[in-house]
C-alpha cells in the first residue's frame, strides 16, 4: 500500500510548495531597454562576457517533433477561446494551427486543406481541447521512483536559495513524464519544492522525450521565482536557525529583496555606463533583481488569505509583481483582492485538511474565483493528478455548480489550458486553439469532463507524441526499459 | 478476542443526531434501483423500517403513513463504502497533535491496539464524506508491523461505540517495508511475523503456563498474544498492506501456512499474481488510478489493476490511493470517483459498483449489515441524481441506518460565508 509517508513527505518538502517557472532571460540588464543589447539582450559572448550576467547560459536545445499536416473533423471543439464548436475541424501544419472552424466545409479549412493534403483524422462524437499546463510540477526534481538520491527539490540548506535552478534538478527520465503526457499535458512548468522562502527557479518544458532538460525547456519562456509562504519554512529551519515563525518568514523575504534592490541598481549602472569594473556577480541576487526588472515571473506557494495579502504588501514594497500564488487555499476569501491585484490563483480541485494552513479548502475555490474576475487555475502538485486534471477541473465545475455558480464547460476548459499559459505568460503562443497558435492539442474519446473519457491522441507542436491505439510506441524512459513491465505500457493504457 | 456485532439499534434510540432525522418507515419509489446483490430493478421500491431495509423490489405495499420520497428518474444504490481511510482516527495530517494511526513500540507490533478507541465520532472530515454517499468506512491504524486492529464503521452520529459494524474487523499488519517494520530486509520481517503467530498459537493453548511464569519465552506480551488470537484462527482478518508482486505472494503464502484469512491492501503489483489471489480467495483493496512505479516495491504499477484482478476473479474493494490527495481523510468521498475510473480502464461497471458496496462487506464479514439492499440489511441508501461515478452527479439524498442525513459541512458553510465578498460577518 502506498504509504502516507510518502505523501506525506511530499507534501511537506516537494509538493505542497509553490514556484514559478519562466523562460530564460536576459538576466542583469532591464532587457533592451538600459542594457547593452550586444553584451546582455542577446546573450553574446563579447568583452566582459566572463563577468557579465549570461543571458540563457543553458539554452534549449527542443526542436519540434516530425509532423504532418493533419485534419481533425468532426469533433467538438473547446477552443479555451471562445463558444464550443460542434462538428468542428481543426487543420494544423508545421507545428501551428492553420485554422479551425465550425465544419470541415468551412471555406478556411477546404482552402487551407487543398494546399496541404493533410491527413484527415474523423473524430465525430470526440472532443478536442489545447493542450493542458500545469504550472505547478516536481516531474524530474522528484521523480518515481522516490528515492533519497534522486529527490532533488529542495536544497533544504539555506532559507534563501534564489541562486537554485530547477533545471539543474531535472531528471528527464522521470517515468512521470509519459504519463503526464498520456493525459493530456503539453506543457508544465517544474518548480523547486516550498522548504525555502525562496525556493529557485523554475523550468518550463515540453512534455517530450529528451536526453537532457535542454531538450525539453520550452523556447523562450520566461524563469518563474518559487518563493513559498508558511508552515514549509517554517518547519523545516525552526530548529535550524530560523525562521521558526511567520514573521520570521516576511522579514526572510524582505531582507533578500533589500539586497537585492541594492544589487539591481549596482548593475542596471554599471550597465547603462560601463564605469569601471563590473560588479560581483551572485547568482541568487541577479534572479531576484530579474524580478524586479519584470523579467522572471513569482510564483508563490501560499495557503492563507492572510498571508497572501501580506505577500502582496512585500511585492509593494518593493515594486514587483506576484503572478499567481500556489495552492491558495484560502484564495476565495479574498477573491477581490487578487482580482483587484490581476494576481492569478493556481489551486487544487478538493485538497485540503491535511495541514493547519490547508484547513479552510472548500472545493468551489476555483469558481468563486473565476466569479470574481481572478485568473483561477487548476494545478497537480502531483502526479497523479496531473495525469487527470481534467478531472479535477471536472470536480470543481460541479463544485461551483453546487454553491449556485454554474460554470460552463468552455470556461471550465480555461482552467486548465489558456489560464495557466497566461501565468507563465505564454498565453500568446499556447494555451487556446486559434490560427498561428501552437498545435498543442488533445483529441478525447468524449466529453473531457466524463470520468470515463480517456485522451487518444496528444499533439506538441502538431507532432503526434501519443496515440493510445498504438502501445507500441508510447513514450517508455530509460528508468522504465526492464524494471516496468513493458505490457503496462508506461501505465497509461 | 471474539468479534463484537454491536446492537446498534438500541444504542440508536437514545442518541441526539441535530444532522440527522429519526429513523422511521420510508420508502422510496420509481427509482432505478441497484440491490447489488441482485439485478437492477427499474421503477422500484426500497422500504426502511426501523432503520432496516424492510423490502425491495417493484411490489412492495407501501404502508399507511410512510413517508415517500419520489425517486423516477433517479438512481438509488446501496451507501458506499470506502475501506482505506483514516476517518476519525486524524483531523489534520500534519503537526497538529490529531493523529490516533501510528502506534509507537518498541518493536512494530501493535496488535492490542484497537484505533477505535482513538476514534473521533464529531470529526468534520465526516459530514464531507457522507454528502458523497459515503455511509460505511474502514479507518486503518498504520506503522510498525503489526499496526493494530480497525473497525468497519457506519458514518452515524453519536458515540464511536454507535459507529461500530464490526470491531475488530481485520488485524492490520504490511510486508511491504523494512523500514516500517525496522528490521534489515524481508526475512527477518517475515521471521518476525512468523514468530508472532506461532507464540500466539502456542500462547492460545498454554494460557495457564504462561500465568504461572512456566511458558516457553514469546516474543511478544500478553495483550498482543490475545489480540492475536482471532487471526490466527481464522476469525479476524489479517490485511497486509503489500504492493510488491513478491510480497503479496509471501503473504499469500503466509496465510496459506497459518490458515490465516489475508487481505492484500495497496496491491500495485497484485495484477501480476492475479491468479494465485484468486486461487487462494485473497481479496485485495486497491485503487484505480495508482499508475506510477512510485516506488521500487511498486514498479509494476498500472492504471487497469483492479480490472485485471477481477477478470482473474479476484475480489476487489477499491480505495484512494493514487497520491497526495488526501484520499483517505478529506477525499474519502472521491471513492466514488475510482470506481468511475476502474470502468474507465476496463471494469464492468457492475463490478466497480460491487467493488465499492458489497466487495469490502463480504472482505470484512458485514455483507448481513451493509453492502447492498436486501431485506434486514442496515438502512444504508442513496439517492443519486445521475451516474453515481459521475463528476456532475450527486447524492441527493444519504441514509445511514434508516435515517437521512443532512449534512452541512465546514467546507459548506465556509462557502457560504465567503460567496459574496465582503464576507457576511463585515456587512452591515
Amino acid at each position: 500500500m502506498r504509504p502516507a509517508a510518502f505523501v506525506l513527505s511530499m507534501l511537506l518538502l516537494g509538493c505542497a510548495s509553490a514556484g514559478s517557472p519562466q523562460a530564460p532571460v536576459p538576466p542583469a540588464a532591464p532587457a533592451q531597454t538600459a542594457a547593452p543589447a550586444d553584451t546582455v539582450a542577446a546573450g553574446k559572448a563579447g568583452p566582459g562576457a566572463l563577468s557579465l550576467p549570461n543571458a540563457d547560459p543553458f539554452p534549449s536545445t527542443y526542436t519540434p517533433f516530425p509532423s504532418r499536416a493533419t485534419l481533425i473533423t468532426g469533433a467538438t471543439i473547446f477552443t479555451a477561446a471562445g463558444p464550443r464548436l460542434r462538428g468542428g475541424a481543426l487543420l494544423m501544419n508545421e507545428g501551428k494551427i492553420v485554422a479551425i472552424a465550425a465544419s470541415a466545409n468551412a471555406p478556411e479549412i477546404t482552402n487551407a486543406a487543398a494546399q496541404l493534403h493533410p491527413v484527415v483524422i474523423d473524430a465525430t462524437g470526440k472532443f478536442i481541447t489545447p493542450g493542458i499546463v500545469d504550472v505547478h510540477s516536481h516531474r524530474g526534481v522528484y521523480p518515481a521512483p522516490e528515492t533519497a538520491a534522486n529527490s532533488d527539490g529542495n536544497e533544504a540548506t539555506n532559507p534563501a536559495t534564489p541562486n537554485v535552478w530547477a533545471e539543474h534538478s531535472v531528471w528527464p527520465q522521470d517515468p512521470q513524464f509519459p504519463r503526464d503526457l498520456a493525459g493530456g499535458v503539453t506543457t508544465e512548468q517544474i518548480l523547486p519544492g516550498s522548504a525555502n522562502l525562496f525556493g529557485g527557479r523554475s523550468v518550463v518544458l515540453k512534455v517530450v522525450p529528451a536526453r537532457t532538460v535542454q531538450g525539453m525547456k520550452f523556447p523562450g519562456a520566461r524563469y518563474g521565482l518559487k518563493m513559498a509562504c508558511g508552515e514549509n519554512p517554517k518547519r523545516v529551519y525552526g530548529s535550524k536557525g530560523g525562521p521558526s515563525t511567520r514573521m520570521g518568514n516576511v522579514a526572510g523575504y524582505r531582507a533578500q529583496w533589500i539586497k537585492a534592490e541594492e544589487y539591481r541598481r549596482k548593475w542596471d549602472k554599471w550597465n547603462a555606463d560601463h564605469k569601471g569594473d563590473p560588479p560581483a556577480r551572485d547568482l541568487g541576487l541577479e534572479t531576484l533583481a530579474e524580478v524586479l526588472r519584470g523579467n522572471i515571473l513569482v510564483h508563490n506557494h501560499c495557503y492563507r488569505a492572510d498571508e497572501m495579502a501580506n505577500m502582496i504588501d512585500v511585492a509593494h514594497e518593493f515594486g514587483f509583481k506576484v503572478k499567481a500564488f500556489h495552492h491558495g487555499v484560502e484564495a476565495y476569501k479574498i477573491a477581490d483582492l487578487l482580482a483587484k491585484e490581476g494576481i492569478g490563483a493556481a489551486v487544487w480541485a478538493d485538497w485540503g485538511g491535511f495541514k493547519m494552513e490547508a484547513l479552510d479548502a472548500v472545493r468551489a475555490n476555483l469558481a468563486l474565483l473565476s466569479h470574481a474576475g481572478v485568473r483561477a487555475m487548476i494545478h497537480s502538485d502531483d502526479p497523479s493528478g496531473s495525469q487527470r486534471l481534467n478531472q479535477e477541473v471536472a470536480k470543481a465545475m460541479a463544485a461551483g455548480h453546487d454553491a449556485g455558480i454554474p460554470v460552463s464547460e468552455e470556461d471550465a476548459v480555461k482552467w486548465m489550458t489558456i489560464n495557466p499559459a497566461w501565468a507563465l505568460d505564454l498565453d500568446k503562443q499556447i494555451g487556446s486553439l486559434e490560427p498561428g497558435k501552437d498545435a498543442d492539442i488533445v483529441l478525447w474519446s468524449g466529453d473531457p469532463f466524463s470520468v470515463y473519457t480517456h485522451t487518444e491522441k496528444v499533439w506538441i507542436d502538431g507532432a503526434m507524441l501519443y496515440d493510445r491505439s498504438d502501445p507500441a510506441e508510447h513514450w517508455r524512459t530509460d528508468f522504465e526499459l526492464g524494471f516496468v513491465p513493458a505490457d503496462t505500457t508506461g501505465g497509461n493504457q | 478476542m471474539n468479534t463484537t456485532r454491536i446492537p446498534v439499534v438500541a444504542a440508536l434510540a437514545t442518541l441526539a443526531c441535530a444532522a440527522a432525522l429519526p429513523a422511521q418507515t420510508i420508502a422510496i419509489t420509481g427509482g432505478t434501483v441497484y440491490p447489488v446483490s441482485g439485478p437492477v430493478i427499474e421503477r422500484g421500491t426500497v422500504l426502511m423500517r426501523d432503520g432496516k431495509i424492510a423490502a425491495v423490489g417493484t411490489n412492495v405495499a407501501v404502508p399507511a403513513g410512510a413517508e415517500r420520497i419520489d425517486a423516477t428518474g433517479k438512481i438509488v444504490t446501496p451507501g458506499f463504502v470506502n475501506a482505506g481511510t483514516q476517518l476519525g482516527l486524524v483531523e489534520v495530517g500534519f503537526g497538529a497533535g490529531t493523529r490516533e494511526t501510528n502506534p509507537r513500540t518498541p518493536d512494530g507490533i501493535a496488535a492490542a491496539a484497537r484505533s477505535w478507541d482513538g476514534l473521533n465520532p464529531r470529526s468534520v472530515m465526516i459530514p464531507p464524506a457522507r454528502e458523497g454517499g459515503v455511509t460505511s468506512v474502514v479507518s486503518l491504524p498504520a506503522g510498525g508491523l503489526i499496526a493494530g486492529q480497525a473497525a468497519f464503521l457506519d458514518l452515524v452520529d453519536g458515540t464511536a461505540t454507535n459507529m461500530l459494524v464490526r470491531a475488530p474487523a481485520v488485524m492490520v499488519a504490511q510486508v511491504g517495508s523494512d523500514d516500517d517494520a525496522d528490521v534489515g530486509n524481508r526475512g527477518q520481517l517475515m521471521a518476525r511475523l512468523r514468530t508472532f503467530i506461532e507464540d500466539t498459537r502456542y500462547y492460545a493453548s498454554h494460557r495457564s503456563e504462561f500465568d504461572r511464569g512456566q511458558a516457553r519465552t514469546l516474543s511478544a506480551g500478553r495483550a498482543d498474544l490475545e489480540a492475536m488470537i482471532s487471526v490466527v484462527q481464522g476469525r479476524v482478518p489479517l490485511l497486509v498492506a503489500a504492493d510488491k508482486s513478491s510480497d503479496i505472494r509471501a503473504a499469500i503464502t503466509l496465510g496459506k501456512e497459518y490458515g490465516l484469512k489475508v487481505i492484500i491492501a495497496g496491491g500495485a503489483e497484485a495484477w501480476m499474481v492475479a491468479r494465485e489471489l484468486a486461487a487462494a480467495k485473497v481479496p485485495v483493496l486497491a485503487g484505480a488510478m495508482m499508475n506510477i512505479p512510485y516506488a521500487f516495491t511498486a514498479l509494476g504499477s498500472r492504471q487497469d489493476n483492479v480490472a485485471l484482478l477481477r477478470k482473474a476473479g479476484v475480489e476487489v474493494a477499491l480505495i484512494g490511493n493514487a497520491g497526495g490527495g488526501d484520499e483517505e481523510l478529506f477525499n474519502v468521498r472521491n471513492i466514488r470517483f475510482e470506481a468511475g475510473n476502474a470502468v474507465g480502464y476496463g471494469m464492468s461497471r457492475d463490478d466497480a459498483l460491487r467493488a465499492v458496496t458489497l466487495a469490502p462487506a463480504l472482505i470484512f464479514g458485514v455483507a448481513d449489515h451493509v453492502g447492498s439492499l436486501r431485506t434486514g440489511s442496515e438502512a444504508n441508501v442513496v439517492i443519486w441524481d445521475g451516474d453515481p461515478f459521475e463528476f456532475a452527479s450527486h447524492a441527493e439524498a444519504v441514509f445511514v441506518r434508516g435515517k437521512r442525513y443532512q449534512d452541512h459541512s465546514r467546507q459548506d458553510q465556509l462557502t457560504d460565508r465567503y460567496k459574496t465578498l465582503p464576507p457576511a460577518y463585515q456587512k452591515p
